[in-house]
Parts: structure tokens; C-alpha cells; sequence
């Protein structure tokens, strides 16, 4: 994007993707599927972050609960009262599915904003992924629990007779662009933020400006933490959403 | 980052180790982050599961099962202490009864003895007054002669002062009529 190599050492220099690159962490040499890479690092540190704050830090099991242990009953708490209050009683089981989910993004979230870490949310292949798994779990388990019945889903009994089938058409479409905005508003959400802060990390190394430059990159990283958390809020509220629509079908 | 110098190593980092375009979209790395992705998200999932989500939901539940349990302690305790006092407030009106019926037969008891001691007393007054009534009759018996005997020397005194002569026999018959009047 806005790299331009050719002009290095020669006044500002933007290079705000080369914080999305993956690279080995041991040497240098082609990524293959099983190398260990900064994406390795940094969801590794997700895993360990999670056992931090819902395992050791649950681990005196306190009836008056420790710092640690209420972050990891409010998180509890929050994701449990989504899947109820948005999925109903009966999705109460894939909780911890979602869980993981949203422990993962919000928590690869968070990490990313460390200066000089890497967001493993940023990038599509990561997303589109969750955002594949959960389309298809949600079809899957649509047609399981509710059999041909799931397809009218599409079928809107409410609408005008002559109109159902356009709406079937636009309900369709719709299903089948889930995934993609599941998957693109997280990774773009995370990618631009980041950008933005380099590109004004850039600017800092102008002395004239560079008050103004930080103030930017301070309000930035403040706009990033609220969208850290609204984005994993967002992709567990509509893993939801998707998770309601399969287990009742019918509007 | 910017030192890289390995051309071959991505066709998505150029010849100074910069990302070309959105690194997002370089397919080269996809396989490795789903790899490691789907490594990532079964430890997560297995991490919650089997430790996480289990016991921090014993831990709400246990605190739900003693808070209702310390509720339900709270308001035996609170019966109880209504009970005592209510125990409380009878003991007390029957103290007061009590009391009033001891303060009763005391008084009772007392005038009794009043009366008893009155009666005595009265007796005994009356014993000494009548006692008192003949000292005084007979004082004043004595009295009334003596006041006769002193008249009658005082009179003859005067009489024999004012140079004249003393007849005893009227003198006494004068002092007789005199004092009757």
C-alpha cells in the first residue's frame, strides 16, 4: 500500500503492513504450514493469557472472588448471559464453543495492541476460518435439529405470498454472505486501526509535528481499545444471532 | 523487519524485507496460520472445557447456594430474635404483676400492723390521759387552796398595810364568795 522501498533513509518512510508480516521466529526461510512463526508466538500467548486469567486465576476457587478470579467470572458471566439472552436456553450447550471464540479474538485483540506485537486477528485467513467453522456448524447444526424444516428459514410465512419468493432470493443471498462479513469486519476492523497508529507513528519522526503525532497515535490506541473488545463482542453476538436462526428456524 | 534482505523467502516481502501490498492477502502464509489457529482454538477449547468453564461455574453456583442459604439463616435468626422478644415483653408484664401483687400483700400487710400498733397507741393514750386528768383535777384542787391561803395572806397584808385590822373570819368568807364569782 503505501510502501515504497525505493525511497528508504530518504524522508518519511511508511511501512504501517510490515507489522502484518509473518515471518519464522527461528531464522529465516520459506513459512510452511508447520513452522513455528510470530503467529505461533502470539497465539501461544493468547493460550497462555487464558490459562492466566480463567485458570490460575480461578484456581483458589474463592467464594469472594480475587481480582483475577472476577475478570474470569465476568467474562464468564458475560458470554453465558449473551449466548442465553441471544441464542435461548436451548444453546446453552455450544457455550463453550463460543466461549472459545470470543476468549480468542478478544484476547488475540488485546495482545496485538501491545507495541511491536502481532495481531493474529488482523489477518483473514484467521478469521474467514472461525468465520467458516461457524457457518458451517450453524447449517449443520440447523439441518440436524430441525431437518428440510431449517430451509424455511428462507421461506418468510409472514411476507405476502407473491413476495416470498424475492425475499428467498435476497434470505439466501444474505446466508451466504455471513461468513464473508463475519470474517472481514473483524480482520479489517483490526487491520485499519493498526495501520493508522503506524502511519501516525510515522509522522512522529517529523519534530514539527510530532506532538500532533502522538496525541493521534494516543487517541487512536484508545478508539482501538474500545474496538478490541467490540469486535470479539460483535463476532460472539453474531455466532449467536446465526446459532438462534438454526435452532429456530421460524420467524 | 526492514532488514531483511531474502528476496526468495515470500513472493509477498520485497527485496527490503517490506510487505508488498496487504500481507493480509498473501496466500503463502495461510496454510501455517491455520495451522496454528486450529492448534490455537482446541487447546482454548479444551482449556475451558476441562478446567475453566467447570470450575468457575461450581464456584457461582456454590456462592448462589450460600447466599441463598445465609438469606435463609438471616431470617430464622430474624424470627428468633422476634420470638425473644416477644419472650421478653411477657417476662416483664409478668414481672410487673408480680410485683404489683407482692406490693399489694405488703400493704395489706403493713396496715395491719398499723391498725394493730394504732389501736395500742390509742390504748395507751388513752390510759395516760385519764392518769394526766386525775394528776391535773387533783393539781388543781391543791391549786384552788392554795390560791384561797395565798389571797388571804396577801389581803390581810394589805389590809395591815394600809393600817387596818385583819377580821380572819370575813375576810375568808369574802374571799370564798369572790372566788366563786
Amino acid at each position: 500500500m503505501a510502501s515504497s522501498g525505493d525511497s528508504k533513509g530518504e524522508g518519511l518512510v511508511f511501512h504501517p503492513m510490515d507489522q502484518f508480516i509473518v515471518e519464522p521466529l527461528f531464522g529465516a526461510g520459506p513459512v510452511h504450514w508447520y513452522t513455528v512463526t510470530n503467529v505461533t508466538l502470539w497465539m501461544g500467548l493468547s493460550v497462555l493469557a487464558l490459562i492466566l486469567i480463567m485458570v490460575v486465576g480461578t484456581s483458589k476457587r474463592a467464594l469472594v472472588p480475587s481480582r483475577a478470579q472476577s475478570i474470569g467470572e465476568l467474562a464468564y458471566g458475560f458470554v453465558h448471559k449473551m449466548v442465553e439472552d441471544v441464542a435461548g436456553k436451548d444453546a446453552v450447550p455450544y457455550f463453550p464453543y463460543i466461549m472459545t471464540l470470543f476468549m480468542f479474538i478478544v484476547l488475540s485483540n488485546f495482545l496485538g495492541l501491545l507495541p511491536m506485537s502481532f495481531t493474529t486477528t488482523s489477518h483473514i485467513a484467521v478469521t474467514a476460518v472461525m468465520a467458516m467453522v461457524v457457518f458451517l456448524s450453524v447449517t449443520i447444526i440447523g439441518f440436524a435439529k430441525n431437518g428440510v424444516g431449517f430451509l424455511s428459514l428462507f421461506w418468510i410465512s409472514s411476507a405476502p405470498l407473491a413476495l416470498r419468493p424475492a425475499l428467498a432470493l435476497i434470505e439466501i443471498i444474505s446466508y451466504f454472505v455471513r461468513p464473508v462479513s463475519h470474517s472481514i469486519r473483524l480482520a479489517g476492523n483490526m487491520m485499519a486501526g493498526h495501520a493508522v497508529i503506524k502511519v501516525f507513528a510515522a509522522f512522529a519522526g517529523v519534530a514539527l509535528i510530532s506532538p500532533l503525532s502522538v496525541v493521534a497515535i494516543t487517541a487512536m490506541y484508545a478508539l482501538e481499545t474500545l474496538v478490541s473488545f467490540i469486535q470479539a463482542y460483535v463476532f460472539a453476538i453474531l455466532t449467536c444471532v446465526y446459532l438462534k436462526d438454526a435452532l429456530h428456524p421460524h420467524h | 523487519m526492514a532488514t531483511k534482505t531474502d528476496v526468495s523467502m515470500s513472493t509477498c516481502i520485497d527485496s527490503y524485507g517490506s510487505a508488498i501490498g496487504m500481507p493480509q492477502l498473501c496466500t503463502d502464509w495461510a496454510s501455517n496460520q491455520i495451522f496454528w489457529l486450529v492448534v490455537t482454538l482446541v487447546a482454548i477449547f479444551f482449556v475451558l472445557s476441562r478446567l475453566a468453564l467447570p470450575r468457575i461455574s461450581a464456584v457461582i453456583s456454590e456462592r448462589q447456594g450460600t447466599i441463598t442459604n445465609d438469606l435463609a439463616a438471616a431470617e430464622n435468626l430474624k424470627s428468633e430474635a422476634v420470638q425473644a422478644e416477644e419472650a421478653y415483653k411477657k417476662a416483664l408484664e409478668d414481672a410487673r404483676l408480680e410485683a404489683s401483687k407482692i406490693i399489694e400483700s405488703a400493704k395489706s400487710e403493713i396496715k395491719q400492723e398499723l391498725d394493730v400498733a394504732i389501736k395500742k397507741a390509742d390504748a395507751d393514750i388513752a390510759v395516760k390521759a385519764s392518769a394526766s386528768e386525775e394528776a391535773i383535777a387533783v393539781i388543781r384542787k391543791d391549786a384552788l387552796a392554795n390560791v384561797k391561803l395565798v389571797a388571804k395572806d396577801i389581803t390581810s397584808e394589805l389590809v395591815k398595810v394600809l393600817g387596818g385590822k385583819v377580821d380572819s373570819k370575813s375576810l375568808t368568807s369574802v374571799i370564798n364568795a369572790k372566788m366563786k364569782g
